[in-house]
Order: C-alpha cells, then structure tokens, then sequence
C-alpha cells in the first residue's frame, strides 16, 4: 500500500499537504522516522497513536514549532518546512490546542476579537476593538460554535468543554486552509464529546475545509475520520480508512489495545 | 452540552462609551487648567510636577499592559529632559509645546533601536536590561562635562507661542501647558488602550504563544509599546524641566525609575486616570514629607507598596475600572 | 601613575568585598528564585552593625585585633535578628508569584529598611578606622599597598571556599543544591523546601552582611549606602548567571577589574563600564556566562 499515491477519500483532489522524508529525533529519542504523508484538500484525517507515537510531533513540524531534522513540508506548493509559526499561520494552517490557549482574564467576546484583529491584520492605534462590525463578526463564530451564551464571562471560570470550544472557534477565525486539532475532545466529558464534535464540524460548514485532528477516542475516530493514520514509534503503521486502518493487526497492537502485543501475527 | 440560546443584549456600543470617556477627560482638563488661576503657586506646581512624572509612569503602564515591566524609564526622562534643556540653551528653541514635543521625539529616537532588541525580553531579563541601560545612560551623562556633569545644568524659561512668560504668570501658564499635554496624551493613550492594538496588547501579556498562533506579532507589538513609552517618558522628562529650570544625571538613576514603577503599580495598568492620580498622591506624600517626616517617607511608601501588592495588586485604578479581578494573578 | 599591579590589586580587592555580597544574592535567587534588590539594604545593616560593635569593642578597651571579631559578630547578629524576620515576617506571603512582582516586593523591603537604618542610627556618616589600619602597609616594589585590601582578597577566598564545600560536601548543602536544581522535585522526594529557604536566605543575608562590616573601614558608613552596591551587584549576577557560585566569582572579578581599570585608565568609563558589560551579557548571552536558567526571551 503507497501511501502517497493511494490516498483514500481523495478521489483525484489536489494534493493540500505534502510532508516527504520526515525525521526528527530528540537524542536518542525517534519521534518521526520515514514520514510520508498527502493530504488532499477537504479530506477529514485522524492521526491515532499511544502517547509518544509522534503524532503530536508531526503536527508541531506543520506548525513550525519544530523543525525537522531532514525531509519537507510543503503546503499547497510552498514549501513551509523552515517557516516560524506565525508564517505558517499567515499561509493559511490553524491548529487547536490540547490544553486550550487563550486569554484568561479576557471575556470570550474579547478573545474571538483578538483572534479576528491578529488574523485580518485589522490592527488600528485608535479604532476601538469592540466596533460594531469586528462585535458582529465575532457574534456570528460565537454563534456557531453555541458560545454565544458566554459572550462576556471571563475565561478564566469556564468550564472545560466550553474552553476546547473556543480554542477551536478562535483558530478558526483564520479562515484556514488546513486545521489542526490537537485532541479536540480530550478533558471533556463522554457524553459531551460527541455533541462537541457535532458542533465543530457543523461549524465547519460546507466548505470541506481540510482538517487533520489527533485523537485517542476510537468512536470519535470512526465516526468523523475519512482516512486516519496510525502512528507508532515515529513511523506511520497505518494509513487507510477507519473501517480497515483500525482492524489491522499493528492498530490494534499498538494503538488500540485490541491485540496483545505477543499475540501471533495472523495472515497478512 | 446546552442546546443554543438568544445571544445576550448587547452592552451600551463601545464607541459612544469612549466618547463619553473622552468627552469627560477633555472637560476635566479644561476645569483643572482653568482653577490653575485660583490655585497657589506650591500646588500648581505640585500639580506640574504630578502631570509630568505621570507621563513618564503612563509610559511604563503602557508597557506593563504588555506583560513586562521597565526599571529604566529613567533613561527616556533624562534624554527628554536633556534634549528640551539642550534645545533651549544651545538652539535658542524656547517654545514650551515645542520643547515637550521635541523631548519626546528625542526620547523615541533614542529608544528605536533598541526596540527590537528589548520586545524579545520578558521578566527579570527584560527589568535587568532597561535597568543596565538607563545606568549607561547614568554613568555617560555624570562624566560628560559638557553637559554639566554630575551638577547637570540650568534651564531658563520657555515662552508660548512667542510671548515671553511674565514673573506671576509663569508659573501657572507651564502648569496649562503641562496639563494641557499630559491631559492629551492621557486621552491618547485611552483610545489605544481601548483599540485593536491595545487589545492585542493586552493579549500578549495574557498568552503570547496563541497571540503568535493566531498570526499575530508579539515582537511588533511590544517594540510599539517601547516606542510610545519612550515618546510620553521623554515629553514627561521635557515638561519637568522646564518648571524645575534644572536638569542633571539623577533623572536617570535607577531610583528615579524606581519611583515612576511605584506609581505605576499604585495604579495599576487598568485606567489612565489612576496613573495620574497615583502620580499626584505620591507628590503630596513627598512634599509633606520632607517638611514633616523626611525620616520616614520612605518607609511609608514601603509599607504602602506591600499593602497594596498584598491586597490591591490591580491597582487603585481597579477599585473604579468594572473588571472581575478575583482570584486572577496581579 | 597606574602600574598593571595597581589595577590588578584594585580590581582583585573591589571583587573580594563584591563576591561576598553577590555570592548572597546569587544564592538567595537560586534557592528562593528572588532577585532581592533589599540585599544592599542588608549590606548597610552590616556596616552600621560593624560600626557600632567596634566601636563597643574599643570603649571595651579590647585590642584593636579584636575589631576583626567585631565585624564577623556584627555580621552574624544582622543574620540572626534580621533573615528569620524578613523570611517569615514578609516574603514568605509572595513566594510563587511572578517574579518581577517579588521584585517590587524587595524594592519596598529597600525603602522601608533605608528609613530603618536612618532612625536606628541617624544620617550622619560613620567612620570605622580601627581595623583599617591594623594591618599597615605592603611594599611591592616602588607602590605601597594597603594590607586591608590583602585581608579582603583572603577572606573572600575563605568565604568563598567555605560556601563552596558547604554546599558540595555537607549534606544539607546538597539537599539545597537539589532545591536550586528543581525545587519541585526535591519536595516530592521529602525535602523541607520551607526549611531551605529559611537556610539559604538567612546564610545571604549573612553574606551581605559580611561584605558590609569588612568594607566599612572603607568607606563612609551613611545612608544611601545601598543604593550604589545594589546595582553592581546586580551587574555581577547577570554577568556571571543567576543562581551560579562560580558566575558570582568570575562576574565580580570581571566587574572589578573592569571598574579598576577605568578608574586608573579611562576615567570617564569609571561609571558605565559596569553597566555596558552587564548590557552586553544581557544582549548576547542573558543567562550569564554560566547557565543557571534559561532567559526568558522570544
């Protein structure tokens, strides 16, 4: 199985993300080794992995917080390998954070408008922050991520799930071309995870905008992945869609827990 | 999760609350210049001195919006007040708005390059570096006899749109001007605070990793905030000397940044008022003081300092600015 | 006429009091992780307390040999009646906050104790003489020396030393090289951490103390003392990087030979020089020449 040339779901669409020869190691440490991975735009990709698999790795390498030690990254022709993460973020990637990112004394209405001003480069020395237009704007993301409610509490005394909201509501301001979620329903309740996700990819709207998001839960994987990748190691084991990535005997070794590790191999 | 609900009221649209704010500010700065005329002479000075050493602590206030907080504010008060002192000794530049512009400007070229530099500085390191320049600052100026050396030099007095000052008037015309200047910047300074850039600001001081995630530049926005400091610090340096008549290398020792710090933390970095305010409280501790109990001022301001870190640690601006403060850090 | 040996000797004394003084700081920010601008304060309460224990010691009619012991005392009863105090009685309500915060806290620390030590003994200088000329003069040469200095540079290595093997050999000394290390760490494997800071920040205080007594034969012991040495000695620590002994040793030596070399060279430098190193470290390498911590930076 080719990676690179049969990515399912992809049905002939360009090609968004290209990470080639990806390797990083921390010492002695192998976080990625032999990455290869394309994702077309509008695919919905989970990358699944025990803790210190390299998942996490690999979306810091597209971000720019880490660099590679060899390979590349190319996002839409360009090459963003070398790229701080602030470039990144201008050409159009936005991730979401395990343990949200925000402004804590700030109100949620105020966080969305930071959001808004760093993204639309609507930095003014005088024009106040709260305009009617940036508050609209803000009030509609507000709307469809069903924060509106907490308009002006301050962050700080949110709860969990409503704070993974927002992170994910404030990297969407960016309009992006690619979104990264890390762990988007880590630290939120079971039977809040699912109406979470409802409402992140409904706000996602019917754009198929491309999303890759690293999860642990396998229900959340099935239910809202086209294709995942399962990593081990630093290398990628799997890279198929749910239904099959997930029965392969490595998956389930190795990330699900479904095999026993000295189990014997079956028929390939 | 709770199923969607209306959307709350909105609150009273932000642009016609700033322009009541700026409304009020612009009258109260009327109403102080105009009472100057009834005022006696040790208050409209106490008043001059509080409008411009306030400039100088708003500077530091602006930064500490930022997260970070400078122990050099000295250094932009000195060149301020060296190059309005300088520009009317050497240049025969005399105009008093004049002079406080140009000790602002002076004070903001200085400060230029080192802005980049400085804006990837936070906490101790960023303290300690301002600190080590302002004493360079110091230590240049006490060895420079041209300037004066360690005795500095004298200043004369400016005029106003070319009249000459009269004896009685002096005094009370440069109380106007102070306050007419500081006022200004005041209100300046309110708008930023309150637009997009402030907020971006206040962000950074919040979380700078997701402001530089949301493709937003931390480094960009703290060099403007050092800018702007340097800019009121430098007109607050001009203003000063030219109702003091006197300059010399202590506006750059590092107690002096120590006190505009102090007034800075008094207020807190919520409200511009407050930082006047503050500014004005710790003029009058220090004129009674050295009339009534020069041994113990200090140990006031000490024991005030720690009450208000302890229990106050937004400030005095935070008893009147409608923020939550429970339970977040100073 | 300035000789080589002259700066050299200068330099070398200057840094013998200075050591004493940052190696305090340097272990108080290690252990506490607070840059205590109040030390200076600490280091004036030494030279007072010397002033007025010699003075004792002399309307005792002791021998003038005796003024030595006079300082060490001096020095040990401001540890002993100030550390305990100002440890329990004031920081220990900050301790966790942010940094620059602490900061701000042992600035009002500063100003309060510079009224303090103006009622406890008035605003007039005080001259201590006696030990100043106990130990003469010393010819190398054609330049006379003054032996003080000599003793100066003795017990800085005496002190430095002592400090060193305290904390390298001694079994509490590593407990609370372990606490500089990680403090959290070290709590979870059971050590004291309150205990420790009471420890380090009383053997600091002591330390500024002590450079304050030796030096004040010196000087002229009156208010505003502090203020002056505070900040070099803040130069050294930055220098030789927060937290470390040897930064404290290297960063002083720098900072004395540096000022001793102005003064005899470049006088117009006299004043700057130690802050343009301190800048220049900052800039180039903000951990100091020998990495404690990281600097914060983006």
């Amino acid at each position: 199985m080719n990676p690179v040339a049969d990515t399912p779901g992809a049905g002939g669409r360009e090609v968004l993300l290209r990470a080639s020869g990806i390797e990083k190691r921390f010492g002695a440490v192998v976080a990625a080794s032999g990455l290869d991975v394309a994702v077309a735009a509008g695919e919905r990709v989970s990358l699944i992995g025990s803790n210190g698999a390299g998942k996490t790795t690999f979306v810091n390498m597209i971000t720019g917080y880490l660099k590679p030690d060899t390979g590349s990254i190319v996002l839409g022709g360009r090459d963003i390998t070398r790229l701080d993460p602030r470039a990144i973020t201008r050409l159009g990637v936005a991730r979401s954070f395990q343990i949200p990112q925000l402004f804590p004394a700030m109100s949620v209405l105020e966080n969305m408008l930071v959001a808004l001003a760093c993204h639309g480069q609507r930095l003014s020395f005088w024009r106040t922050a709260r305009r009617a237009d940036a508050v609209a704007r803000a009030d509609a993301l507000l709307e469809r991520f069903n924060l509106a409610e907490h308009r002006e509490r301050r962050v700080a005394e949110l709860p969990g799930g409503v704070r993974k909201l927002l992170d994910i509501a404030m990297a969407l301001t960016a309009e992006p071309r690619l979104l990264l979620l890390d762990e988007p329903t880590s630290g939120v309740s079971a039977e809040e995870k699912f109406p979470m996700m409802e409402i992140v990819m409904r706000a996602l709207g019917e754009e198929r905008m491309t999303v890759l998001f690293v999860e642990h839960d396998m229900d959340i994987v099935a239910r809202y992945a086209d294709r995942v990748i399962a990593f081990y190691a630093g290398r990628i084991i799997a890279d198929d869609a749910p239904a099959v990535a997930l029965a392969t005997d490595d998956v389930r070794r190795y990330v699900t827990g479904t095999l026993r590790p000295d189990a014997a191999p079956s028929q390939e | 999760m709770t199923p969607s609900s209306p959307p709350h009221a909105p609150r009273v649209a932000s642009p016609t609350r700033g322009g009541l704010v700026s409304l009020a500010g612009v009258l109260l700065i009327v109403a102080l210049v105009v009472a100057g005329a009834f005022m006696p002479k040790w208050l409209t000075f106490l008043l001059t001195m509080a409008a411009s050493h306030g400039l100088v602590s708003l500077g530091i206030v602006l930064l500490m919006r930022g997260g970070v907080v400078s122990f050099g504010q000295g250094l932009v008060f000195a060149v301020g007040g060296y190059a309005a002192a300088l520009a009317f000794n050497r240049l025969g530049f005399t105009d008093a708005l004049g002079l406080a512009v140009a000790g602002g400007v002076a004070a903001t070229v200085v400060a230029a390059p080192f802005a980049p530099l400085l804006s990837r500085y936070r906490g101790i390191f960023f303290a300690m570096l301002t600190l080590a320049m302002s004493m360079v600052a110091y230590g240049v100026l006490v060895k420079t006899s041209a300037l004066g050396g360690s005795d500095g030099f004298n200043m004369g007095r400016p005029t106003l749109f070319g009249q000459a000052l009269p004896d009685a008037r002096a005094g009370h015309v440069l109380y106007g001007v102070t306050i007419a200047f500081a006022g200004v910047l005041a209100l300046l300074a309110r708008t930023y605070f309150d637009s997009t850039r402030g907020l971006v600001t206040q962000a950074v001081r919040e979380n700078e990793l997701r402001v530089e995630y949301l493709g937003g530049s931390v480094r960009e926005a703290m060099s403007i905030n050092f800018l702007l400091a340097a800019f009121a610090g430098g007109s607050g340096g001009a203003l000063t000397v030219m109702s003091l008549g006197h300059i010399d290398p202590n506006f750059s020792y590092w107690t002096t940044s120590g006190e505009f710090v102090f007034v800075a933390i008094l207020a807190g970095w919520q409200s511009v008022l407050a930082v006047f305010v503050a500014s004005t409280l710790l003029e009058v501790v220090r004129s009674f003081s050295s009339l009534y109990f020069p041994n113990t001022w200090q140990l006031s301001l000490g024991v005030f300092l720690l009450l208000m870190i302890r229990f106050l640690p937004r400030g005095i601006g935070s008893l009147w600015v409608d923020r939550g403060a429970k339970g977040d850090r100073a | 006429m300035a000789t080589a040996l002259t700066i050299l000797i200068d330099g070398l004394s200057y840094a013998s009091w200075l050591f004493i003084v940052a190696l305090g700081l340097t272990l108080v920010f290690g252990v506490l992780k607070i840059l205590n601008i109040a030390h200076g304060s600490f280091y004036a309460l030494g030279a007072y307390a010397a002033a007025t224990f010699v003075g004792w010691f002399a309307s005792m009619k002791f021998a003038p040999e005796w003024s030595l012991v006079a300082m060490l005392l001096a020095a040990v009863a401001v540890a002993v009646l100030v550390a305990p105090l100002t440890e329990r009685g004031l920081m220990r309500f900050f301790y966790g906050r942010d940094e620059v915060l602490l900061v701000l806290v042992t600035y009002a620390l500063f100003l309060v104790l510079e009224d303090v030590t103006k009622l406890l003994w008035g605003a007039n200088p005080y001259y201590v003489s006696e030990p100043y000329a106990m130990f003469g003069n010393v010819e190398i040469g054609e330049q006379v020396y003054v032996g003080y200095d000599f003793m100066l540079m003795g017990l800085a290595v005496a002190v430095g030393l002592a400090v060193w093997w305290g904390l390298n050999r001694t079994r509490q000394g590593k407990i609370v090289l372990a606490v500089i290390h990680s403090e959290e760490v070290a709590a979870s494997m059971g050590v004291n951490v309150s205990r420790v800071y009471m420890l380090a920040f009383g053997v600091g205080v002591f330390l500024a103390a002590l450079g304050g007594a030796f030096t004040a034969p010196l000087i002229s012991v009156q208010p505003g003392v502090s203020v002056g040495v505070i900040i070099v000695s803040f130069a050294v620590v930055i220098i030789g990087g927060l937290g470390s002994i040897e930064g404290a040793a290297i960063g002083a030596l720098i900072v004395g030979l540096a000022r001793s070399f102005a003064v005899h060279v470049m006088p117009q430098a006299e004043l700057f020089s130690i802050y343009i190193v301190m800048a220049l470290v900052l800039m180039v390498r903000p951990e100091g020449l020998f990495q404690r911590i990281q600097a914060r930076k983006i």
